[in-house]
This record gives structure tokens, sequence and C-alpha cells, in this order.
């Protein structure tokens, strides 16, 4: 009888929370099913939600017409460069902070914090000039840079949080062994420091890969990544939805993937440690 | 256990870090005031002297900066009780069993990993759109007039989809939370006859209040400083402007770096308000 009633109650909760869930996917899920329709489908009244003929015509226009692959390149290399670039710097830096705890650890690790409070509009100008003066402006460098030091208080805060949970007592036995630093780094430290730093790379790859303010102002043409190539589609030419659909759904295909893998490390990662 | 040798290692391999971030922090933050206090318009003569305290005062007094903190206020506030509020029904309603709860976690989370230029445009053209927004199908089908939502509704909509992009946040995060609930407590107050709404008010509650004023907070942070989704699709018209809006125009489009850093220093300040709250919580969980 008991179990009868919870299963019963089971089916009320999957019911649900199925709803929501799809509800909420459902922009999603709109835009995908629509980046296979035609363009008159695609407008059509009362809207098609299943029955038409699919079509891969709209992914072969966006192709051919915007260089997709110049931005999805450029996305690639922003994304990549930033994430890989800020764990180098990061991973000695959490590395010292876990390990070899000084009374200003603490202060310093909420510093950094800090740094990344700062309104990005608050220091438009002054990027903005420095990248005209150093020739950066349009680059892929340029990007690299910025989002490396935009994200690097969370790349630090998250390889901290992950090294600070390795037991000490492995490195001690390491170091009686006559382990030297570097040993200590390359061969007992960094095996077991390789999940919490795959979580941290996915994780902050996915947030450059999204980055909208910097990518936006700080591109023309030539370094333009997908959030740019989205947002031309903006213009009213292009506004044909069945496209529109294609493109999004190629921007935002590859990261949604990614994002699936990481949403363990979500949390810990985005509230810095604060909730587990 | 450390010695003289790995501490001054430690401080070597902590530099490159600290260096980085204090020069990102310091460089462009000296800059911006220096800017502040100078008539600086690039197209317009460049550099005309120093300015004192005016483009502080004029960026206040101008008719643009009440309604664009009033946007900023409306939709920070807006999206937070939102995605706060349905953040801590969807928490629950996701901790309860249930078939497939993985997939039903991917479906919550997917509109966080959508970047957000692609999310404003999809809810501007694809459902918000007044003739062919699928919007527009339901209120058609119902008899209604289709509404203009972005200029008729603007703030509305703006708020309708950042909310959209942050709630996976907000119901991961206090998801989490709630499952490190202590079940017998629950359990036991059941036994006790403490109706549903009861025990949600008096146990669940004070438990995800920590995790609810980080929420918050963090959105906050996030929220004061979106960008995208109003470029995309109102371009700061139908009262729109919010603050990071209105000093993106003043420093690009018009080219009065003078004024837009002076308003870009009101922001810097806001945003720390908030931040100094924020660095508190987490600070406290160091120690622990």
């Amino acid at each position: 009888m008991a179990r009868a009633v919870t299963n019963q109650r089971k089916a009320i909760n999957t019911a649900a929370a199925w709803i929501v869930g799809l509800l909420i996917f459902f922009p999603i899920l709109w835009t995908i099913l629509t980046s296979f329709k035609t363009e008159a489908v695609a407008i059509a009244d009362p809207p098609v939600f299943l029955g038409f003929d699919w079509t891969l015509e709209n992914y072969r226009t966006v192709l051919e017409r915007s260089n997709y692959a110049r931005f999805l390149w450029n996305s690639i290399i922003i994304a990549g460069g930033s994430t890989v670039l800020g764990i180098i710097v990061a991973v000695p830096a959490a590395w010292s902070m876990a390990f070899v705890p000084s009374n200003r650890t603490k202060d310093i690790l909420l510093w950094m914090l800090s740094t990344k409070m700062l309104p990005a509009v608050g220091v438009l100008y002054p990027i903005y000039l420095i990248f005209i003066n150093l020739g950066l402006l349009d680059s892929r460098l340029g990007l690299v840079v910025v989002l490396m030091l935009i994200n690097l208080p969370i790349i630090v805060w998250m390889l901290y949080t992950y090294f600070k949970e390795i037991p000490v007592d492995i490195l001690e036995a390491g170091r009686m062994d006559g382990a030297s630093l570097k040993d200590e780094i390359i061969y007992i430290l960094t095996p077991m420091a390789i999940p919490g730093i795959a979580s941290t790379l996915l994780l902050n790859f996915i947030l450059a890969w999204n980055e909208a303010f910097w990518t936006l102002n700080l591109t023309a043409a030539k370094a333009a990544p997908l959030t740019a190539f989205i947002a031309s589609y903006s213009s009213p030419e292009g506004l044909f939805y069945a496209k529109l659909s294609a493109a999004s759904t190629m921007a935002i295909a590859p990261i949604l993937i990614l994002g699936w893998f990481s949403q363990k490390q979500l949390v810990s990662g985005l509230t810095f440690g604060a909730v587990k | 256990m450390a010695t003289q040798h790995s501490r001054s290692a430690a401080r070597m391999m902590m530099a490159p870090a600290v260096v980085l971030l204090l020069g990102w922090m310091l460089v462009p933050l000296v800059m911006t005031l220096y800017f502040s206090f100078k008539n600086y318009l690039p197209l317009r003569g460049g550099d005309l002297g120093w300015a004192g305290f005016d483009n502080y005062v004029r960026f206040v007094s101008s008719s643009a900066f009440w309604p664009s903190i009033q946007a900023t206020l409306i939709i920070v506030g807006g999206a937070l009780i939102i995605t706060v509020g349905f953040g801590v029904l969807l928490g629950i309603l996701l901790n309860q069993p249930m078939w497939g709860q993985g997939v039903v976690r991917i479906l919550v989370i997917a509109p966080f990993f959508v970047m957000p230029t692609v999310s404003a445009l999809v809810w501007k053209n694809m459902f918000m759109d007044p003739t062919n927004g699928l919007f527009a199908h339901l209120w058609r089908f119902f008899g209604a007039d289709p509404v203009v939502w972005l200029s008729d509704a603007s703030l509305t909509s703006i708020i309708m989809i950042v909310s959209w992009q942050w709630l996976p946040f907000a119901t991961l995060i206090l998801l989490t939370a709630i499952q490190s609930l202590d079940g017998e407590q629950l359990e036991a107050s059941e036994m006790d006859g403490a109706p549903a709404l009861k025990r949600f008010w008096y146990i669940v509650l004070p438990h995800l209040s920590r995790a609810i004023t980080i929420v918050i907070l963090i959105e906050t942070i996030f929220l004061l400083s979106i960008f995208a989704e109003i470029l995309v699709t109102t371009g700061g018209a139908f009262g729109t402007r919010t603050l990071t809006y209105l000093i993106y125009q003043r420093v690009l489009e018009s080219q009065n770096v003078g004024l837009g850093s002076a308003g870009g220093v009101y922001a810097i300040i806001l945003a720390n308000i908030v931040a100094i709250f924020l660095m508190r919580i987490v600070g406290k969980n160091l120690d622990a």
C-alpha cells in the first residue's frame, strides 16, 4: 500500500518535472527544429512542429554565406587559448596557495576574486585605447589575453579548491624520499590533479566561448568569434528564421555538449567553493 | 612544514598570477579615473584639458541617468525575483524521486550554456516577434491581439530573456544546497504532522538562506553588466538603457570618454558595494 502511494507520487513528480524541463528547454528545441525547416515553413501560421520536410538547406546557406568556419576557428582559438594560458599561469599559484599557505593566502584569494567584480564597461575605454596602441584591436591574441585575465580568478579558485583536497601526506612522503619541488609537481601532484584541471579547463572554456562583452566590442571582421557572428544576424536583412536557427544551432551545439559534461563542476566552480 | 626554501619558491610561483591581475586591475582603473577628470573627446578635438568633477556632475544630471538606474534596478530585481523564486521551487521539484531525473536536469541546465547573443536573438525573433513569433501565434489562437514585446513591454521582455538564461544557475545551486539538507529532520517533522508548507518555511528555507544569498550576489554582479542581450534586442531603446549600456554609448558611440569614464567609476563603485557582501560570505567559508 505504501509502495503504491510512493509510486503514484513518483509519477506525479516525474510528470511535473518533465513538463517544466521541456518548457525550459523548449526555446533551444524550437531553434533546432526550425533550423531544419524551409523559410516558408519556419513562419507558417499556425506553426508546424514536427510534420515538415526536413532540409539541410539552411546549414548549407549559412556555411556558404558567412564564412562560418572562420568564426568557429576564432572561437576555438580565443576560448581555448585563453583557458590554456590561464591554466598555465594559475596552476603554480593555486599549488603554492594550497600547499604552502601563508597567513596572507586568504587575502590574496579574496583579492583575486575582487578583480572579477570589476564591471567591464568601467574599463572599456582604457582597454580599447591600449588595444589600439598595441595594434591588438580585432586580433585573436588580444582577446586571448583579455579573456584569460577575466577568467583567471575563477581558474585559480577552482584549482585551489581541487588542490586543497589532495592529501598533503602523499606530498610529504615524496619529500622524504628526496623528491625535488619539480619532481613533486610533475610526478606526484600532476597525476592527482588532472581531474580537477580538466574540469577547470572545461568550465572556463565554456565561459570564454560565451563571453559577449569584450568579444563584441574588441573585434570587427578578422578576429570575431561566434558571439559576433550571431550578433550580425540582428540586422533586418538577416532576418530569416530558418537560417538564424541554423546559425544559432551551430554556435551553441558544441558548447551544449561540453556543458552537459561539466554540470557537476559548475556549482563549486561558479560559487567559488561557497556551495558544494 | 614548509621550509624557507619552499616558501620563496611558493612566492615565485604565485607571482605571475598576482602581477597579471594587479596590472589588469590597476592600469585600466587608473586610466578610467584619469579620463573621468578630463574633457576628452577623441573625435572632436581630443584632450581638452581638465574638467574637475564636471563629468561626474554631468553624468548624474543628464536626463538619461535616472531612467538608466531605474531600468537597471528593474531588470536586475525582476530577474532575481524570478530566478530565485522559481529556482527554489525547481530545486525542490528536482530533488524528489522521479524517473529520468538525469535527463530533466540536463534539460533545465541547458539554457545556461547558450551564448547571450543567441538567446537574445532567438527570443527576439522566434518568440517575441509581433507577426511571426510563437507568442503572437499563441495570442491569436486565444483571440487576443499579439503584444509588440520589445517596444510595448520592453523591460518585461528583457527580464524574460535574462531570467531564462539565469534560472538554470539558480536552480542548480539551490538543488545542490537542498541535497545537503538533513533528511531525518524533515522526516521527523513530517511524522510530527507538520504540514508541507510549514516544513518548507521553517526547515527548508532557513537551510537555503546561505545558498540564496550567494545566488543573489553572484547573479547581481553578472546582471548589472548584461550587455549583449540589450545590444541585439532593443539597442537601448524603449527604456531599456541600463547603466552599463548608457556608459557604453557615451564611450564608444558618442565618443565622450570623459563623461563615460565618470559613469564607469559610478558603475565600479556600485559593483563593489555588492561585491563586498559576496566576499564576506566567501571569506567566511575559507576559514571553515
